[in-house]
């Protein structure tokens, strides 16, 4: 099992590395500059800006750039950001919480709407419930998430006048009323990606559950007189959770990048709203780290749902 | 109008027989800039109107929470880094500058005890020098004092190559700073300089604390911790920043402005867009300011009729406009196109601008797609009032634009564009991405093909459009278009660096990887030779006039065609007051001063 987890492992480090080399070679050749408003401005005279760029090492080859880059991540520096001059692991642990909050409410909505649909969904195949959820979910994950979430700040903060559509990552209040405040401006942004999650795993859960019930272990049990609760609850649902688990870990990053926009919309000061805000000022340091950290968890949660799959079934063996 | 007929104003107005505010109507209406008309005045010894229409509390705080909201978050708190006005606003909460500009252009001090001027004798009559006297008993937030050292400080923090220092634009014409004594600086420049409130003031002019930053200076000055967690003189103090997202500031109680401020807190949050910040201060009243209304007007009035916020049109010298190239773009001349070693096959033509002069409908744009945001204008230099100017005029005619172009010898061709000597009068005309832009490109397009002038449209990524890259083609400092539109900023309240982007020694090109602001590569012994004199000249109503000059130079040579003047634009809740817009200056100039009522 650890000889196996090791062999992932070093595998992972050429892929990692062969990720960060097309990151970095796309954002070089990537037009603008971060120094590009400067360069407008007539009260800057112009060698500021070819100071800046020499003293930030833009003006190197690229090769000669990306050496530098990953020697210094080697040794555990992220760089700073040309824009903020804040080092880039600051910044992003900065937001890191609150994305992860964001993300983690989210996740665990999806989970709490799908599991019981799904299940009875797929206990009463093309019943008149089945119709109605599998309909809205096919809405749910149809609708990107910047339109859910404009709608919802049209009816919710605009209409109705109920939740506030600006996030704010500390709130002046304390006790009771912050978990108020909070949770009524956590209320939009986790619906919209919590729902979406929540149609795609509706679905999922479904036909798992659909796949295993039809088995003859199944009926043996209700056959030697199992209540349909046991048989449901023992039987199916934890046999057909193995594949919704490891669907679960493969869609994290996937969540991580969907989340970029609903922060943008909701101005949720997370990892994707510095993405953006990185994107456009053209921050290369920053948005190469996030862009990184990104990749980084697509092999690390491949790997995590490889495990999860085997210590979930034993009849899955590792070599 | 001439030296002595301005004279002769000033002197009515000295005696009382003109007012103050028509004067400076006038004077705008003659492409003179607010600001500069303010300086005419003051150096003709009349007092300026420094009463400004405010509340007159009796204590400190008690104003709760003030929340606004920039849709570009600002991402440093060191002035001297700072890289836009986002960072420039985001520090003012806690530094302040010697002195700012009000909306009328004037010099409003904040850390000078008074209005430095040539008659009370604090700037020198050569223009070599000019002595700023501070005000006593103004204390850092960690309760050091402020003084004169800590404005030499500043000059010596930015001049220093290696701190890569974004203000340096305002300082390096400065020879020396004398410290005079605790309370008193002297600068001397290098040449006789009109506009000496330049270092110092508006929100290039912030001062950071010496005790904080001396040990930062030059290659570490990126290592302060002080760049994150600023100590300064303003009204609001330090509570907490995070770069992209949000500044906390709590009220300062030891303000050198008694009974000020207001707000017992601040928060200025960052992010998301223009179009959902308008509404969430006019529509829904969640916060109480938001910077830079980027959004189209009937979308703002349709939000102003919910009723808790309105829209704050401050006036600025930005035009948008068309820029005639004067070199070829199709020709390629040692490795760059554009050179100024070519003419442009027809543009060189005075008959074509002149014609393109009378194709572009600048009411049409003006009211049908910028509304409030802008006024047409007929003058490059434009300035804070809503007259126009008396010298220059701008028409819309397209009949007159084909005489124009028959009586120059442009014959229509079968497919009716006109030709002259083989030479056919198509164009590329290129702009940014952006709805208004496109718009506007279109609405000429056709009023040109009306005249027999073929155009191409053609538009570009802003982020590449406005890039300094220099190996992309597509930037408008390459320019490698017959015409371009876009809005030059004016970003102090002086024309001098403003009007140096048509002056022959700018002219963009490959030698100085096209950045030289020349974009339009017109080149004038004239011009030059009035903008030279201007740099200098310590009469303001000689510079008035050579303004002026230069203004109409530009524009009775069509080497651009002044689209629309554009205004700077807030959305401020109905309850606040006292933001007091100015163009010429930050949002938060007058922070001290917000209040709110009922």
């Amino acid at each position: 099992m650890s000889r196996y987890v090791i062999r992932r492992l070093v595998i992972a480090v050429p892929a990692l590395l062969g990720i960060s080399i097309v990151l970095f070679t796309i954002l070089a050749l990537a037009p603008g500059d971060p120094f590009g408003e400067l360069a407008s401005n007539p009260n800057v005279p112009r060698e500021v800006a070819q100071q800046l760029r020499a003293k930030f090492g833009l003006d190197d080859p690229i090769p000669l750039r990306y050496a530098r880059w990953l020697t210094s991540m080697l040794r555990g520096d992220w760089g700073f950001s040309f824009v903020s001059r804040v080092n880039v692991d600051t910044l992003i642990l900065q937001r890191l919480p609150t994305s992860l909050f964001v993300l983690g409410s989210a996740q665990i909505l999806g989970l709490l709407v799908a599991l019981p649909i799904g299940t009875y969904s797929a206990l009463r195949p093309y019943s008149v419930f089945d119709q109605i959820a599998t309909t809205l979910a096919f809405i749910g994950f149809s609708l990107p998430t910047f339109f859910t979430g404009l709608v919802f700040i049209l009816v919710f903060s605009l209409w109705l006048d109920w939740l506030p559509f600006i996030y704010r990552a500390d709130i002046a209040a304390t006790g009771w009323r912050w978990w108020w405040e909070q949770a009524r401006q956590a209320a939009m942004p986790v619906a919209v990606l919590g729902l979406f999650q929540g149609a795609t795993l509706t679905r999922f859960v479904r036909s798992a559950v659909l796949d295993v019930i039809r088995l003859d272990y199944v009926n043996t049990a209700r056959a030697k007189g199992l209540s349909e609760s046991i048989t449901v609850g023992k039987h199916v649902i934890r046999n057909a959770l193995i594949p919704v688990v490891t669907l679960v870990a493969l869609q994290i990053p996937g969540i991580f990048t969907g989340d970029v926009i609903t922060e943008q919309i909701f101005r949720v000061p997370g990892i994707g709203s510095l993405l953006i805000s990185s994107i456009l000022a053209n921050d290369t340091p920053v948005i190469m780290a996030i862009t990184f950290v990104f990749s980084c968890l697509v092999v690390l949660f491949n790997l995590v749902a490889d495990m999860l799959y085997g210590w979930l079934d034993p009849r899955i063996a590792y070599r | 109008m001439d030296e002595h007929a301005l004279r002769a104003l000033i002197n009515d107005v000295k005696a009382g027989r003109l007012s103050r505010r028509a004067f400076v109507q006038t004077m705008v209406g003659l492409g003179v800039t607010a600001p500069l008309v303010a300086q005419m005045l003051a150096s003709a010894g009349v007092a300026s109107a420094q009463t400004r229409p405010e509340n007159n509390p009796t204590k400190r705080g008690g104003g709760g929470l003030v929340k606004t909201l920039w849709w570009q978050a600002a991402t440093l708190l060191n002035p001297h880094f700072a890289t836009g006005t986002k960072d420039q606003d985001g520090s003012r909460i806690f530094y302040e500058p010697l002195a700012c500009y009000d909306p009328e252009g004037n010099v409003f001090p904040i850390l000078a005890a008074d209005v430095p001027s040539v008659q009370n004798g604090l700037v020198s009559k050569d223009g070599l020098s000019v002595t700023w006297r501070l005000k006593k008993n103004v204390a850092w937030h960690d309760g050091k004092p402020f003084t004169a050292d800590d404005v030499v400080f500043n000059w010596e923090y930015v001049m220093d190559p290696a701190t890569a220092a974004t203000t340096i634009g305002q300082y390096r014409d400065i020879k020396t700073i004398d410290k005079v004594d605790a309370n008193t600086v002297k600068i001397t420049f290098k040449q006789p300089t009109p506009f000496w409130s330049g270092p110092f003031c508006g929100p290039t002019g912030q001062i950071i604390p010496k005790h904080l930053f001396e040990a930062f200076k030059g290659g570490k000055s990126r290592e302060a911790p002080t760049n994150l967690k600023p100590v300064g003189t303003g009204p609001y103090k330090f509570v907490d920043f995070k770069p992209g997202d949000m500044i906390r500031g709590e009220i300062n109680p030891n303000y050198h402005v008694a009974n000020r401020p207001f707000f017992d807190q601040i928060e200025m949050k960052g992010g998301g867009d223009a179009a959902s910040a308008a509404r969430a201060v006019i529509q829904t009243g969640e916060y109480d300011f938001a910077w830079n209304m980027q959004v189209a007007d009937d979308i703002l009035k349709r939000l102003e009729q919910g009723g808790k916020g309105k829209v704050d049109i401050a006036v600025a010298g930005n035009p948008e406009h068309i820029q005639c190239n004067q070199t070829d773009p199709w020709t390629e001349v040692d490795g760059e196109r554009s050179s100024a070693k070519t003419k442009h096959p027809f543009l060189t033509d005075p008959a074509v601008r002149q014609a393109l002069n009378l194709l572009v409908d600048r009411a049409s744009i003006h009211e049908q797609i910028y509304g409030r945001l802008g006024q047409s204008t007929a003058n490059f230099l434009n300035a804070p009032e809503r007259v126009r100017s008396k010298n220059m005029k701008w028409e819309f005619n397209v009949d007159k634009a084909n005489q124009v172009l028959d009586a120059a010898g442009w014959k229509r061709g079968s497919d009716g564009i006109r030709v002259k000597d083989g030479k056919k009068l198509k164009m590329v005309f290129q702009t940014s991405i952006n709805p208004e832009r496109q718009k506007t490109q279109q609405i000429i397009k056709q009023a040109a093909g009306k005249a027999g002038i073929d155009m191409e449209l053609k538009s570009v990524v802003p982020s590449v459009f406005f890039s300094s890259d220099t190996a992309n083609p597509d930037t408008y400092s390459h320019f490698y278009t017959d015409i371009q539109m876009y809005t030059t900023t004016m970003t102090q309240p002086d024309p001098q660096r403003f009007m140096d982007q048509f002056t022959s020694w700018e002219v963009a090109s490959k030698d100085n990887k096209w950045q030289g602001r020349n974009i339009a590569r017109w080149r004038s012994e004239e011009y030059d030779r009035v903008w030279k004199a201007a740099e200098s000249e310590m009469d303001p109503v000689k510079r008035a006039a050579q303004f002026v000059k230069m203004n109409d130079l530009v524009i009775q040579n069509v080497i651009v065609v002044p689209v629309l003047w554009r205004m700077s634009v807030s959305a401020v809740s109905n309850r606040l007051k006292g933001t007091d817009a100015s163009g010429w200056d930050s949002n938060f100039w007058h922070l001290a001063y917000w209040h709110r009522e009922g």
